[in-house]
């Protein structure tokens, strides 16, 4: 069995800068990706990209990365899924047919961001996809949307994009930002007590400035959003509008990608600015669970630059505890890296002010709008679930399927959660959270019967 | 519908999607493929709902498509190669109870 | 304080069924229940309504759990008319597949064992060679060596069977206390007083059927159930088009067309944790028995902990300490249901249990003392 000291999960800017560090400081560091090639979300496809890439400098700042990933001394494992993790340390993954078992000492999961899901009704129409997906196909397949394109939702994600497709060529017809006016308010406020990086706001402005420049329709203040049509999508109404279209790409935000770290169990907390859980993590990133951390936007929506530091940080803990540098060591190596750190943070509070989700788009108001789309569970059905008695998210996926499906709750789970809270008068905070089990990712009967007996 | 981005393509890979070639970005996805086919969906639910993948991340379990053969196949995380044949999913996953014997 | 006719402590499989037969019976009935996490054995069900091994040595099982699954079809049909519920209950009776000449030959012993127990109550067996196994499932592997069959077996989805007990009990006008645990109970005979976060009942008869719980209940109200729990372990595919038309001990294809695969027994404690050595070693028994299975993706999987008495039979019993105190426990909780609803919920209502149930007394775990 490969014994690693060091096993970190996920290729994104926590995971790579983590390895990257860890490996530094003589670590032997093994790095899981499910994905084919590193980068993560926002770096996704980045070695392949030209210079001329519309998705910007920031995005290709990611090279930079994934090159010094290539060219450390980690080993890193492409195509790969954990299925399991005991709390032993032993990572049990899977690459297409192929089981396998690795023991490392410390474990970091930096699994990331997934978008919030957006479920309105409608979202399940083909033609309906989350503006990362619009991004995700210009950035592998060099795909741009043709047709009525419209953006919808909050976020800075949200004009981001839309100026990636300005520059792509393939300027959307309509913005429907739903950023409600007192949001806008809020955000003041929170702008005169922080002190937000003067470049990402100018990086926000720039992107507001070319939707201008391109002549891009903006609504603002926008709800009740819904998609329309008989098989697929064919209109996008709100209320007191509606217009034809052939995509709708929707965005609400970004939330921690907990599978992995419910499925262990490990001590959440509920964020009440994101709306959304998140593991207790102490200053290094380390979990409930010894020897478990977490860093990156899978512990806190902070940004990529920020999930890179955050990685660097535990890979300082993770060498301390192996024994490879002292902790002051440790500490004075870190000073640096808390100071950006700290900066990252302030635009945050800011930022999240101004883009918390509305209370319909957590729980959709309509009864008949789809929650778990894996099984076609209705909002509908999950309130009468939770009326009849059912008192938590694992009874309600008892009794209505919801979350049975091979997605195994990525996309219902904080949707349930909101429409039990709701349903109680209570504050999603306060709903037991739900619990994923192993395999954290589907894996077929013939790879989990491949696994050695003896491990 | 998609369409590439640029005239002057990048490398590209020729693949079949429901029997119609087209040629994708090489390192573009399955899925990326049967968008740039024009396909208005990917499936069918095994209730009969028609889906299309929604996040391309390898999140949402809606972009399922039988791939070379092989049926319920995320096809958003499996990169296209020269001469892969990629199929809409129709309904509950099909089981081949003999399958040939290697 | 809350007055009723009858406590039933515990809203799983047992308890639902007691307590919806208790008031389908006319009785005023509270049930008490857990919150969103427990140990709920009703939650980790595989489904089976199953007859063919139960009551090896014990024959009176064989026949209680043959009568229940016989009621089986009755309780269904009726839940689904109160509740609209369908709990799909299917009965075209079930295969335990063995791999290999030996575990066919002692499978065998074991089947003709059980038909000399049951005597004139009849045991309809057949063993099948793989051959006949075939006709019967689409696809085995070589290494399956035969069968046996009996017609008694069934299966149905456990989840919508506890979600139409619950419905039909409230329904009519039974009350459902979730998230509550009970801090205090004082026993008196027909005079119980059952203490829970926000207030107390009374009543004077109390169930108890707390699963795993009811060890430590039990005995303050005169009763013994030395339960102890038992992890097993379970696996669910994906959505198949459906392929399988038998249940089996180990696989079996639900009416949404997953397939489970089971099973495990493992002496962990209280630990409901996943083991993949175990998990693994059920995909290679499923792709041992149904090749074809291999290439399927599995999505769940879970571990949950049987209620299993000292030799493995149900115990029912009513306390003579305390008229009106009864305890229920077994680790079949859905095939069993229907014996429960139809048949033990009206003993308890009318005061006491049939003498036909004295076999499942606590007492037969007592050590004789020496003389």
């Amino acid at each position: 069995m490969r014994a690693a000291e060091f096993a970190v999960i996920g290729a994104g800017p926590a995971g790579m800068a983590a390895a990257i560090r860890a490996a530094e400081l003589g670590l032997d560091t093994i790095l899981i990706d499910d994905q084919r090639a590193p980068g993560g979300q926002i770096y996704r496809a980045v070695e392949r990209a030209g210079a001329d890439s519309p998705l910007g400098p920031d995005y290709l700042a990611g090279r930079e990365l994934v090159a010094a990933l290539r060219a450390s001394a980690v080993e890193y494992r492409p195509a790969t899924s954990l299925w399991h993790l005991d709390p032993e340390g032993r990572l049990f993954l899977a690459a297409g047919e192929r089981c396998e078992v690795v023991s490392a000492r410390r474990v970091l999961l930096a699994t990331g961001a997934i978008e919030r899901p957006v479920p309105i009704p409608g979202w399940t129409l083909p033609g309906v996809m989350t503006v990362g997906a619009a991004q995700t196909l210009l950035k592998t397949a060099d795909l741009v949307p043709t047709g009525r394109v419209v953006l919808a939702g909050q976020g800075p994600l949200l004009y981001l994009a839309a100026s990636q497709l300005v520059r792509a060529a393939a300027p959307p017809g309509l913005i429907l930002d739903t950023t409600a006016p007192a949001d806008y308010r809020r955000c003041l406020s929170a702008l005169r007590r922080g002190r937000p990086r003067p470049r990402m706001l100018l990086a926000g402005l720039a992107a507001i400035a070319a939707i201008k420049r391109a002549g891009i329709q903006v609504r603002h203040g926008v709800r009740g959003l819904r998609a329309l049509g008989a098989g697929a999508l064919e209109r996008v109404a709100w209320e007191g509008g509606e217009t034809g279209a052939d995509h709708l790409f929707v965005h609400q935000g970004l939330i921690p990608n907990l599978q992995i770290s419910l499925a262990l169990q490990l001590r959440h907390e509920w964020n009440d600015d994101q709306l959304c859980w998140q593991p207790v993590l102490d200053p290094w990133g380390q979990t409930s669970l010894p020897g478990i951390a977490v860093a990156g936007d899978g512990g806190r929506i902070l940004g990529a630059a920020a999930a890179r530091l955050s990685g660097e940080l535990a890979a300082l803990d993770a060498a301390m505890m192996l024994g490879r540098i002292t902790g002051p060591d440790r500490d004075r190596q870190a000073e640096p890296i808390r100071a950006a750190l700290g900066r990252e943070q302030a635009l945050r509070g800011f930022l999240d002010r101004l883009y918390r989700p509305a209370p319909a788009i957590l729980a959709p108001a309509e009864d008949d709008t789809i929650v778990c789309r894996c099984e076609n569970v209705s909002a509908g059905a999950i309130r009468r679930a939770v009326r009849q008695g059912a008192p938590g998210p694992n009874q309600v996926k008892a009794f209505t399927r919801c979350g049975m499906g091979p997605c195994q709750g990525r996309i219902c789970a904080g949707v349930v959660a909101a429409l039990i809270a709701e349903s109680l008068g209570r504050s999603p905070g306060q709903i037991e959270l739900w619990r994923p089990r192993a395999p954290y990712k589907p894996i077929t009967v013939a790879a989990l019967a491949n696994l050695a007996v003896a491990e | 519908m998609f369409r590439p981005r640029s005239e002057a393509a990048p490398a590209t890979v020729t693949v079949s999607v429901e029997g119609r070639r087209v040629r994708v970005a090489a390192g573009a996805s399955a899925a990326a493929a049967v968008l740039a086919a024009g396909l208005d969906d990917i499936r069918e639910t095994a209730t009969g709902s028609r889906r299309a993948p929604y996040c391309m991340i390898g999140v949402c379990w809606e972009c399922l498509a039988e791939i070379d053969g092989v049926p319920s196949r995320q096809s958003c995380m499996v990169e296209v190669a020269e001469g892969m044949t990629i199929r809409r999913q129709i309904g509950p996953r099909r089981v081949d109870v003999a399958p040939i014997r290697r | 304080m809350d007055r009723c006719d009858t406590i039933v402590i515990g809203g799983g499989l047992v308890g639902a069924a007691i307590a919806y037969g208790l008031v389908r019976a006319g009785l005023d009935t509270v049930m008490l229940d857990e919150g969103d996490v427990a140990f709920r054995a009703a939650r980790g069900n595989f489904g089976l309504v199953w007859v063919q091994s139960k009551g090896e040595g014990a024959p009176h099982y064989q026949r209680w759990t043959r009568l229940s699954a016989d009621e089986w079809p009755i309780l269904a049909a009726e839940l689904e008319d109160q509740t609209g519920i369908a709990v799909g209950h299917r009965r075209p009776g079930g295969l335990h597949l063995c791999l290999g000449a030996e575990e066919f030959a002692q499978r065998r012993q074991r089947m003709e064992r059980m038909r000399r127990e049951a005597g004139n109550f009849g045991f309809d067996y057949r063993m099948l060679g793989p051959g006949e196994v075939a006709e019967l499932l689409p696809g085995i592997g070589p290494e399956v060596s035969g069968a046996s069959w009996t017609p008694y077996d069934g299966h149905a989805n456990p989840l919508a069977l506890l979600r139409a007990l619950h419905q039909g009990f409230a329904a009519k006008g039974g009350r459902y206390l979730g998230n509550t645990t009970v801090s205090e109970v004082t026993a008196a005979p027909a005079d119980f007083r059952v203490a829970i976060a926000g207030g107390e009942i009374a009543a004077a008869k109390v169930v108890l059927a707390a699963g795993l719980g009811n060890a430590a209940l039990a005995p303050r109200f005169g009763l013994s159930a030395p339960v102890r729990p038992q992890r097993g372990q379970i696996l669910v595919t994906e959505r198949a088009a459906p392929v399988l038309p038998l249940p089996t001990t180990t696989i079996r294809q639900t009416e949404e067309g997953t397939i489970m695969l089971g099973d495990s027994m493992e002496d962990v404690g209280f630990d409901t944790g996943q083991a993949p050595a175990v998990m693994a070693a059920i995909a290679r028994r499923a792709a041992a028995s149904l090749p074809w299975l291999g290439g399927l993706n599995i999505v769940r999987g879970w571990a949950a902990l049987r209620v299993i008495p000292p030799d493995g039979l149900p115990i029912y019993d009513q306390s003579e300490q305390f008229r009106g105190a009864f305890v229920a426990n077994c680790h079949s909780g859905v095939t069993l249901a229907a014996a429960h609803a139809n048949r033990l919920a009206p003993m308890i209502a009318a005061g006491a249990l049939d003498a036909s149930l004295a076999l499942f007394s606590g007492r037969r775990f007592d050590v004789p003392a020496a003389v």
